[in-house]
């Protein structure tokens, strides 16, 4: 299913420690760290973001701490998708868990800009910038690693195989 | 073909004969981690599997973040932890007090980390267990959920670069040295799903201590884990704690991607500059830079030889009037060993606060944040904006050499420095 939204754009090695802080790990309600999702980097982003609007780093986003809270921040902002040149890899494989489609792409990122358009189907890899004209295509998941994201996250993905 | 020593644990492990870089496997666990931060939530998507824990003695659960409990939301993160506990009978379940302590330092000092052994945590600092020849790395909470009904993980076979250790390690040179220079050579992304495997001849000159810095922070690197071979001094270190373990070394023809050269005996003292653990300078190379607090401690730098490293230097010193110099023993029974030692003892005569073990400043949790415009030295793993506070405050990264020295003179030094 192919999702729409504006680019909250971001630099390189964004690290959990300031998508969510620590101050804010008492609590690991989704909504609750929604509101202080990227507050240390980007005090307008947790007020402003619209359902649907897509995150897009660059080099190892997601580094430093394991804290699922950090995807789960960001997920339940209302991003559906994240785009970036490459993610750190617990990060990645916590997006890929809860559900949340993270999308490789290398250095075709520096072709997305804050506020640019995207028209994003996870399940195929594609991007189309719809403000510029580019388009890419994600590196495909290994094996079931997408039968995991195709799951809906993990936790399906084992109660459907139980 | 040859395999590697992370590739060895990981195919016995998966039940095969082999694997490779790339393979897709399925592992069993030999133990699974996880805090008060990490838990609760790990808990809660568990019970959604609907199935029992797998195991109770390959389960072990340390609440060391916010505790002692700095306010009533975390005394209930960490009452989810320990009543899961007491309902699943976990055994390996790690009360503040007792013979408890920071994750890290004491699932080593208990044995239940060891040679050969696969352990997954729900905290990225997991890896520090390669230091004991094991495979080990963090996790996210859903995974860590799945382990606790199942005791199996999936993993993509890393591919691993050789870190080839040579020379003779210098005085006052330790651990954070060699991870921190290392860092500084390869990047925070430098080894990015791939495994760091360390050989050479100057394995020898580093002790446990030393392997458990560097083997901590190999995530800093992006590493999925760091991993030690197996010698005189891990076979010392794990007699008598660990059962039934097996060591692992690499084939001769093992395959790595790249080596990384680091000569022991050209290290100098170093500092991480804030935002990144890979922002590595030579102390002797920044010039003056004032500092209001240290941190000695955390699951990288909180064992018993670096509280002496620090106590030698601080012996008949005191902390610069400017400075709060903050002591963290990483468990019971380094606090005791401190004690005993005199070491405690030289800290408070010197005016530094001695802490009961607990993570506390590293993530910014408690015992030691910051408010704006003020910098730290410390003896942590991170030094990301906002890590031990507010976001215009600064952490910089080194050793308990350099951390001790800058809390006497008020400034980031050298021990050399301290008359």
């Amino acid at each position: 299913m192919a999702l729409e939204g504006k680019v909250w754009r971001y630099g390189d090695n964004i690290d959990t420690d300031v998508i969510i802080p620590a101050r804010y790990l008492n609590s690991f309600d989704p909504k609750e760290l929604a509101s202080h999702c990227m507050v240390d980097i980007d005090t307008t982003f947790a007020e402003k973001v619209q359902e649907g609007d897509i995150m897009v780093g660059g080099k190892n986003f997601g580094c430093g701490s394991s804290r699922e809270h950090a995807p789960i921040a960001i997920k339940a902002s209302g991003v559906p998708v994240i785009i970036a040149a490459s993610f750190a890899r617990i990060f990645y494989r916590n997006g890929i868990n809860i559900g949340l489609p993270l999308l490789e792409i290398g250095d075709d990122v520096e072709k997305i800009h804050a506020d640019d358009r995207l028209r994003v189907d996870p399940e195929k890899g594609t991007i189309e910038n719809l403000t510029t004209g580019d388009t890419f295509k994600a590196h495909p998941l290994p094996g079931f690693v997408q039968d995991i994201a195709n799951a809906g996250g993990l936790i399906n993905y084992i109660k459907s195989k139980k | 073909m040859g395999m590697n020593m992370t590739e060895k644990i990981l195919a016995k492990h998966a039940g095969l004969a082999s694997v490779e870089p790339g393979q897709l496997i399925t592992c069993k666990l030999d133990m699974v981690l996880a805090n008060d931060i990490t838990a609760p939530p790990a808990i809660k998507e568990f019970e959604k599997i609907g199935r029992p824990v797998f195991d109770n003695t390959k389960i072990a659960l340390v609440p060391d973040h916010f505790t002692p409990n700095k306010d009533m939301k975390t005394a209930g993160l960490t009452k989810a932890v320990r009543d899961f506990a007491n309902a699943n009978n976990i055994v390996n379940y790690f009360e503040v007090g007792h013979d408890a302590g920071i994750e890290h330092v004491i699932l080593p000092e208990k044995g239940l980390v060891g040679p050969g052994k696969l352990t997954i945590g729900a905290d990225s600092h997991t890896c520090t267990y390669g230091a004991v020849n094991g495979f080990a790395t963090g996790v996210g909470t859903t995974d860590l959920a799945v382990a606790l009904a199942t005791g199996e993980a999936w993993f993509k076979v890393p591919q691993s670069i050789k870190v080839n250790l040579t020379g003779k390690k210098p005085k006052n040179i330790n651990g954070k040295d060699v991870i921190l220079t290392l860092i500084g050579m390869i990047g925070v992304d430098g080894a990015l799903y791939q495994s760091l495997e360390f050989a050479g001849p100057g394995v020898a000159e580093l002790s446990m201590t030393d392997r458990f810095t560097i083997a901590n922070m190999a995530i800093e690197a992006g590493g999925k884990n760091g991993i030690f071979p197996f010698d005189e001094k891990t076979k010392e270190y794990v007699e008598g704690r660990v059962k039934d373990y097996e060591p692992v070394a690499p084939d001769a023809d093992a395959k790595y991607v790249r080596t990384v050269e680091i000569n022991l005996s050209e290290l100098k003292p170093v500092v991480a500059f804030p935002h990144l653990p890979g922002n590595t300078k030579r102390v002797e190379d920044i010039g003056e830079i004032k500092i209001h607090q240290v941190v000695i401690g955390s699951c990288t730098n909180g064992r018993l030889e670096d509280l002496a490293i620090a106590a030698e230097i601080m012996k008949g010193h005191k902390v610069h009037k400017d400075v709060r110099c903050i002591v963290i023993p990483g468990s019971q029974q380094v606090y005791m060993e401190a004690l005993e030692a005199g070491y405690l003892k030289t800290f408070i005569e010197s005016g530094a606060a001695v802490s009961t073990p607990t993570c506390g400043p590293c993530m910014g949790g408690h015992m030691g944040i910051m408010t704006a415009g003020e910098r730290c030295v410390s003896t942590t793993n991170r030094n990301f904006r906002g890590r031990m506070g507010h976001v215009d405050s600064e952490v910089y990264l080194a050793g308990p050499h350099v951390a001790a020295a800058s809390a006497i003179l008020g400034r980031i030094a050298t021990p050399e420095e301290v008359e």
